[in-house]
């Protein structure tokens, strides 16, 4: 079965910011309100520094603890490529989840519902890259199926050096950053 | 009607006379029935113009509504990628803060009370001021600020009415030093797309110029393939910008010192014979004399002035060295720093001349286009007058006009009065150093119009505002671009303006017509011209229409594949010691003065761009702003601590002068110098109706009272103003 993820390139990343513009046009998130975003983690005194950018946005967590957590089932594991999803319906907006989310990756939006990024999955479905990794002008973000060896994201895992975010608190994410 | 009492009907009758008083008129397209909306999903190709670079794009429309912009993969430009500001091109569209219909002042300047007339009205009370300034100062007296390619067909009617004061801040407020530079070295300029082989450098070489933060597309998307192929990178600049983050060499250099660097630089590789020989002796003129001057500027005496060790500037003279002639020290863009500008950029050439970077793969190649003439309008009046911009030639090697020569020539009167203005898609307020000066010059005229999509700052101090549609709602000029590969874009309209506002070659077309100068538009619709010139070309406006690009076959860009290597300066070779300057008065090889230093306590004042906006031009878009609404300024973490500021805090910034901002964020951070602040350009609106970024942030050009003119070209250098802070109410 096909689990997707994402593996975005840090060193390529200039933090632009267009995969969050491009997220909203995509997907209609409403003013006030983005599913992904650019962290700047710098470290050191000036003038020695490093500074790792980052595109930021859910996991997908292969232990979710928004799914959880979730009393009424609205968050759940989609069959298609384990991909987190929230069915809008089903949602209270009890925001359980949003205070489970270690990333803070949710957010309530103002029809109601807890809100986050799909992975575009009604883009994967046609074929199509994430929003987000189809705008990338630096071509830092790939996307695809980490149980296929073969695959343009399991190949950059093989051969680079990667990190994910937090991972103490075992949500096994599956979004991955080379560094 | 059923629902609406009789009493609010009078309500709204009275109300609609009123309007019609105040010389409102319905144009016919509020007048017209809502066209029925096409189901599912159109594609349009057009390219983009939220900022000038040009990128091919495919805007969707879902059920006849605009959803989202796209890159066009067939365009070399973007190939197929926006940039934030591109992809963000919806909110141009739908922002509620644009303006809506022309305008015309009633009230003093600037104090933003306008009357909404027709088109009509505002062309005929514009054309009938521009015959009044003609018949007594000639039509030299009206001048045409100009940014973009949206100017191209008001540059014609100007042109036609007589005036050779055309110009545009990109080159006395940006890129101008840096092309005159390279122009004095290699005869030819850097252009716009720049001509950099930056995906194809082995090591690059960043000299404040902040790629990733300017957005310049193919330009940031060049930089992540030089990445991607582990090039070397050197960035020079005082903060740590995103740039210097990927760079393998990072050099924090005191502000205004980069031409001690470069000479050092320079000195070390002839000193250690590291320089391409055999590129050098074929190609260069005055090599000797160049050594032999630069002799002096070591490492030892650059350590003092830069900041920068001489065993670096050693090791990445060296590193540069290695991978020559695949060595680009890129020349920058927006370069009005210091007022050695143009002598700092020539340097920059020099280096890649030593470098043999010119020419070459991974340096600078040469630009090609596609052979598309121009149309065959009627010749133009010759200007009685030459332009008023540059009286005597002072400033020599000024090859495009100076706005802030026309600014000058319109405060003093010489060497002839300017009495109108006419400014296109340019917010003159953010973009020229010293408001004041343009607001006086401003007083002395009797026309000011401007044609903009938003209510800007200096639209609130024009007598005549006319709103343009945005580019998705518009036709605009063929580009046919020079770059890397040959190719024709078209601009055309994927969606009906909202409201009263027209295309700004329809502007250029009317205003033509009621000068009398109709005979210079022969064309009936723009379609019309864009067939004619297409065809003259060979080309197929159909084709066009349909893909948004046309592309040419790949020719020879790099001397190795065939481009003569000629230069066209007077030797005819790469100029390292220039006559010319000489003759002029000016040094012929760069020498380096070191730059004021401030009033003690104060920082410097540098100013950047961010990804996700273009100039003063953006902050409305709704789109954009979600991203940034509000700029920043940085300040270095020991600083801020030793002020007792925090970030997040708001402090006002009050320069030399005494000029106040208005209230601004602190960044307290580690990645800038301790003697420099920074802020991103274009924030700290004080036009009224630019609703949703009124007094966000701070204005930096509000602050640039004093700027250091260039003697070689009169460009004005404007990181030379210094600023303390105070705390601010938040």
């Amino acid at each position: 079965m096909a689990q997707f993820g994402m593996v975005i390139d840090t060193a390529k990343c200039v933090g632009c910011m267009d995969c969050v513009v491009a997220c909203k046009t995509e997907n209609g998130v409403p003013e006030g309100f983005n599913r992904d975003w650019i962290t700047q983690d710098v470290a050191g005194k000036y003038p020695t520094l490093h500074m790792e950018i980052r595109s930021e946005r859910c996991n997908q967590c292969e232990n979710p603890p928004c799914v959880y957590c979730c009393p009424t089932g609205a968050s759940h594991v989609h069959d298609f490529g384990g991909v987190v999803l929230v069915e809008h319906g089903m949602c209270i907006g009890c925001k359980a989840c949003l205070a489970s989310c270690p990333y803070d990756a949710r957010f309530i939006h103002p029809d109601g519902y807890a809100d986050k990024c799909t992975f575009c999955i009604h883009r994967v479905e046609k074929g199509l890259d994430p929003a987000c990794v189809s705008v990338c002008p630096t071509h830092c973000m790939t996307f695809g199926d980490l149980e296929d060896p073969n695959s343009t994201v399991s190949r950059l895992l093989t051969s680079r050096k990667y990190h994910t975010l937090i991972p103490e608190t075992g949500t096994k994410p599956h979004v991955y950053y080379l560094v | 009607m059923n629902s609406l009492s009789r009493r609010r009907f009078l309500k709204l009758s009275a109300g609609t006379i009123s309007l019609a008083a105040a010389g409102y008129a319905l144009s016919a397209r509020e007048l017209k029935a809502p066209a029925e909306k096409k189901r599912g999903i159109q594609k349009i190709p057009t390219y983009c113009d939220i900022c000038f670079w040009k990128c091919g794009a495919i805007a969707y429309l879902k059920d006849g509504e605009l959803w989202k912009v796209e890159g066009n993969p067939d365009d070399p430009l973007s190939r197929g990628r926006l940039c934030p500001r591109g992809t963000g091109g919806v909110g141009a569209h739908t922002d509620p803060d644009r303006l809506r219909a022309p305008l015309i002042r009633k009230q003093q300047r600037g104090e933003e009370i306008w009357q909404e007339v027709t088109w009509d009205e505002a062309l005929s009370y514009i054309a009938e001021k521009m015959q009044t300034i003609k018949a007594a100062y000639g039509p030299e007296a009206v001048a045409l600020f100009s940014h973009g390619i949206g100017g191209n067909f008001l540059k014609h009617t100007i042109k036609a009415f007589g005036s050779p004061n055309i110009t545009a801040p990109s080159f006395a407020q940006c890129r101008g030093p840096r092309d005159v530079g390279f122009r004095l070295t290699f005869g030819e300029d850097v252009s716009s797309p720049e001509r950099t082989d930056i995906k194809n450098a082995k090591c690059l070489v960043l000299i404040g110029s902040h790629l990733g933060e300017n957005m310049h597309n193919s330009q940031v998307q060049e930089f992540a393939d030089a990445i991607e192929s582990r090039a070397s990178i050197i960035v020079v600049d005082p903060r740590y910008s995103v740039a210097a983050s990927k760079a393998k060499y990072y050099l924090p250099i005191k502000a205004g010192t980069d031409l001690a660097l470069i000479l050092a630089w320079m000195n070390v590789i002839v000193k250690e014979g590291l320089y391409d020989k055999e590129y050098v002796t074929k190609y260069g003129f005055g090599f000797d004399q160049f050594a032999s001057l630069i002799s002096r500027n070591t490492p030892e005496w650059a350590y003092p002035q830069t900041g920068i060790e001489p065993e670096v500037i050693r090791e990445t003279a060296r590193e540069m060295a290695r991978y020559k002639p695949a060595t680009l020290v890129h020349p920058g863009r927006h370069v009005t720093w210091y007022g050695d500008d143009a002598q700092r950029s020539r340097a920059i050439a020099l280096l890649n001349a030593l470098l043999g970077s010119w020419g070459r793969r991974g340096g600078f190649y040469y630009p090609v286009s596609m052979d598309v003439p121009p149309y065959p309008y009627p010749e133009y009046p010759k200007p009685a007058k030459p332009k008023v911009d540059n009286p005597n030639n002072k400033y020599p090697f000024a090859h495009e006009t100076i706005t802030t020569g026309i600014r000058d020539a319109t405060l003093t009167g010489s060497p002839y009065p300017v009495k109108g203005w006419l400014v296109y898609a340019t917010n003159l307020l953010h973009a020229l150093p010293n408001e004041q000066e343009t607001i006086k010059a401003i007083q002395n005229l009797d026309l000011l119009v401007v044609v903009d999509v938003i209510p800007s700052e200096i639209a609130g101090w024009a007598d005549v505002v006319l709103p343009e549609s945005v580019y998705l709602e518009r036709h605009d000029d063929l580009n046919v671009e020079w770059f890397r590969e040959p190719f024709i874009a078209l601009r055309q309209p994927v969606i009906d303006s909202p409201h009263d506002q027209k295309p700004n070659w329809w502007i250029a077309k009317e205003l033509a017509n009621k000068l009398g100068l109709s005979k210079f538009f022969p064309w009936e619709s723009i379609e019309d011209y864009f067939r004619q010139r297409l065809s003259a070309g060979g080309y197929s406006y159909e084709a066009l229409k349909k893909k948004g690009i046309i592309r040419g076959k790949q020719q020879p860009i790099y001397f190795d594949e065939g481009v003569p290597a000629e230069f066209p300066t007077p030797s005819g070779k790469i100029e390292f010691y220039s006559l010319q300057l000489q003759k002029a008065g000016f040094d012929a090889v760069p020498k380096f003065n070191a730059p004021d230093s401030g009033p003690p306590g104060s920082f410097r004042l540098l100013y950047g761009r961010a990804p996700v906006h273009s100039f003063s031009r953006t902050h409305t878009n709704r789109i954009l702003s979600d991203m940034m609404d509000e700029n920043e300024v940085w300040v270095n973490s020991d600083i801020a601590e030793r002020l007792g500021l925090a970030s997040g805090q708001y402090v006002t910034l009050r320069n030399q002068d005494g000029v106040v901002s208005t209230k601004i964020k602190v960044k307290a951070t580690e990645r800038i110098r301790p003697d420099c602040v920074y802020m991103v350009h274009g924030f700290g609106h004080t036009a009224k109706g630019l609703k949703h970024a009124y007094r966000k942030g701070a204005s930096d050009a509000q602050l640039i009272t004093r700027y250091i003119t260039d003697p070689l070209m009169g460009g004005t250098g404007m990181n030379v103003n210094f600023v303390t802070l105070e705390p601010a109410e938040a």
